[in-house]
């Protein structure tokens, strides 16, 4: 579940970002849509609790970040924010399963090897559990991110330019996934794409729109 | 998975900035280390050989040749005293105990010392084998001497003319050995010990030839003399006055060894001082290294870290893996430096025992090293303390713009 009201972020340099309300339902999908540096970036921030908004309200899965201090603020992360980042930000020192185990590292919990070998079976993943990212192709290393996106079975997966550079069919199979992914987690999926194809093959989202600047915050 | 075998996996991700930086820092800390440890055992084994020795009474010069000639029994004595002499000292009031000993003679480079059973009792010794000498011409062994010639009681040797190896050999002068000391790790270990009459009647032969008469032995007899004396005190207050009146009022040297050693070491010091400054020098290059490998590898790690925050790591927690790198490389480094400095204290050991000089032993722990752990964690400290900050502060939003990420 997502709701904004009145949400607006000010740069630090006196730049100002509004955004239009939106509401979404635990496990709805929301696509946010527009070119890049429109503003998407800092939405997600915001829903993902690393930056504070300026006015407004944003609620993410029953919990207003902003309402919270530093150390709670990063465990509510880990708890009910999965992150599928555009550059996957694999680590190359590690394996695929402490790649994964890196989600109970950080949210400070006790490794669970049968839930890294079952997120990775879920993915097909399973006989790669040993191997270094490098020796991934690029749709496998993207599902190993989206394993550890969903590890922790997050309330909300936020996903950054999933399909870039993705070709028709690769870019059909990862909204897939990350669809099936979500569902399977009942979590609310929300997706930054500048890409047309992701909201043909998603027609039931939500889309917030960005591109215009509106105004400064305040005024 | 935690933070300490993370960052172990993290550290051996870059093998060979690893392995560089434990080498410099292990090189840092072992020559740090070495000093430690050579300097005390050496001072051990000068204050083992000179316990209760209050001052040493041998012929005019040098004061510290007399000590370590007599002492230590590293250095040539700077002569002979008339026997009639040392035993005026004895009836000195001041004088608790004399020691003498006579020299002159070795067996393969061991030295022969004349002397009474005081001498093995000063130190302790105790036999490991057979008896103490009971008439001329017993000897004893000590541990180092018998383990390197292989004489074992009730074999006979002849000793050679001279303190070093390769003098005249005093072909019908035979020892029998009577007895082999067990090892004390003080200088007796490397000494033959017999009475003080053996060494007399070995040069008397040497000199003596057949056309000699009874006055010219009588003669003999008034000359005899010994090399030197070994003297501990009745009360402390005689080393105020005491080796003023043999220096002043007779024709012999005294000289302190406590006194001498300290000038000793004093004069050695400036070379531990130079290898010591050495070790900090190659400590702080070590640092550097260490700094500059952590550094480059939050740069390089940007990625990873931001996404640990991104994936609700707090930020001591990203910034603890740094530190925790820099401590596991000086944890290592702790341990190899050390090692590397004990092996080369015994390497120096067995050197010195190959040349017959002091016993210095590299397996025992120094009280000053724990320095080494408390120097390494603090270079450790310093050197990772501004990439951790970095990483404490990695900048989590710049996972999300990707164009100011390559």
């Amino acid at each position: 579940m997502i709701r904004t009201r009145g949400l607006a972020y000010a740069y630090p340099r006196g730049q100002a970002l509004r955004f239009d309300d939106v509401a979404v339902p635990q496990g709805g999908t929301l696509l946010l849509r527009g070119a890049s540096g429109s503003g998407k970036s800092t939405w997600l921030a915001l829903a993902a609790g690393l930056l504070t908004a300026a006015e407004g309200e944003l609620v993410v899965a029953d919990q207003a970040p902003a309402s919270l201090a530093g150390g709670a603020r990063d465990a509510w992360r880990a708890r009910c924010v999965g992150f599928l980042p555009q550059r996957l930000h694999l680590s190359d020192a590690l394996t695929v399963a402490d790649n994964l185990a890196l989600a109970h590292f950080a949210a400070g919990l006790p490794v669970d090897r049968s839930a890294i070998a079952q997120a990775l079976a879920a993915l097909e993943l399973g006989a790669l559990a040993a191997r270094r990212p490098h020796q991934l192709s690029g749709g496998q290393a993207q599902r190993v991110a989206l394993a550890r996106a969903v590890l922790l079975r997050p309330r909300v997966i936020l996903a950054d330019e999933p399909t870039a550079s993705l070709d028709d069919v690769a870019c059909a199979a990862a909204i897939g996934l990350l669809r099936r992914s979500a569902q399977g987690c009942g979590a609310t999926l929300v997706i930054a794409t500048h890409d047309a194809r992701v909201r043909q093959a998603l027609p039931e989202g939500q889309v917030l729109a960005f591109g215009e600047r509106v105004g400064e915050v305040g005024a | 998975m935690n933070v300490f075998t993370l960052s172990w996996r993290y550290l051996w991700s870059r093998p060979l900035a690893t392995l560089l930086n434990l080498l410099l820092l292990s090189l840092g800390l072992a020559s740090m280390a070495f000093v430690l440890i050579a300097q005390d055992q050496i001072d051990r084994a000068f204050e083992r050989d000179l316990a209760g020795i209050d001052v040493v009474v041998g012929a005019k010069g040098s004061p510290l040749q007399l000590i370590l000639a007599g002492v230590f029994h590293l250095d040539v004595p700077p002569g002979n005293i008339p026997l009639a002499e040392v035993r005026a000292l004895q009836q000195h009031p001041q004088v608790a105990q004399l020691i003498p000993l006579s020299l002159g003679d070795n067996l393969q480079g061991f030295r022969i010392v004349g002397t009474t059973p005081d001498y093995p009792a000063h130190y302790g010794a105790t036999l490991a084998q057979g008896a103490l000498w009971a008439q001329p011409m017993d000897a004893v062994l000590g541990a180092q001497v018998a383990r390197a010639t292989g004489l074992m009681v009730g074999q006979a040797f002849v000793g050679a003319h001279g303190l070093g190896t390769g003098g005249a050999v005093h072909g019908d002068s035979r020892y029998a050995v009577t007895g082999v000391l067990a090892p004390c790790g003080c200088v007796l270990d490397r000494l033959l010990l017999t009475a003080t009459e053996s060494v007399w009647r070995v040069h008397d032969d040497m000199h003596a030839s057949d056309d000699m008469d009874e006055e010219d032995r009588a003669a003999i007899e008034a000359d005899r003399e010994v090399t030197l004396a070994l003297i501990r005190y009745r009360s402390p207050i005689a080393a105020l006055s005491f080796p003023r009146f043999v220096n002043d009022s007779t024709a012999l040297q005294a000289a302190a060894p406590a006194m001498e050693i300290t000038r000793l070491l004093g004069m050695v010091g400036v070379g531990t001082r130079v290898l010591r400054g050495l070790g900090a020098v190659l400590l702080g290059v070590a640092a550097l290294s260490v700094f500059i490998a952590l550094w480059s590898a939050v740069r390089e790690r940007r990625a990873d870290l931001a996404m640990l925050r991104m994936l609700g790591a707090p930020p001591w927690k990203v910034g603890a893996l740094l530190l925790c790198e820099s401590f596991w490389l000086a944890v290592l480094a702790c341990g190899l430096g050390l090692l590397a400095a004990h092996g080369l204290t015994a390497l120096l050991g067995g050197m010195l025992m190959a040349e017959q000089s002091l016993a210095v032993t590299g397996w025992q722990w120094v009280a000053t090293e724990v320095w080494v752990p408390v120097l390494a964690l603090g270079v450790a400290l310093v050197a990772a303390l501004v990439p951790a900050l970095g990483a404490y502060r990695v900048d989590v939003m710049s996972l999300l713009n990707s164009r100011s990420y390559p």
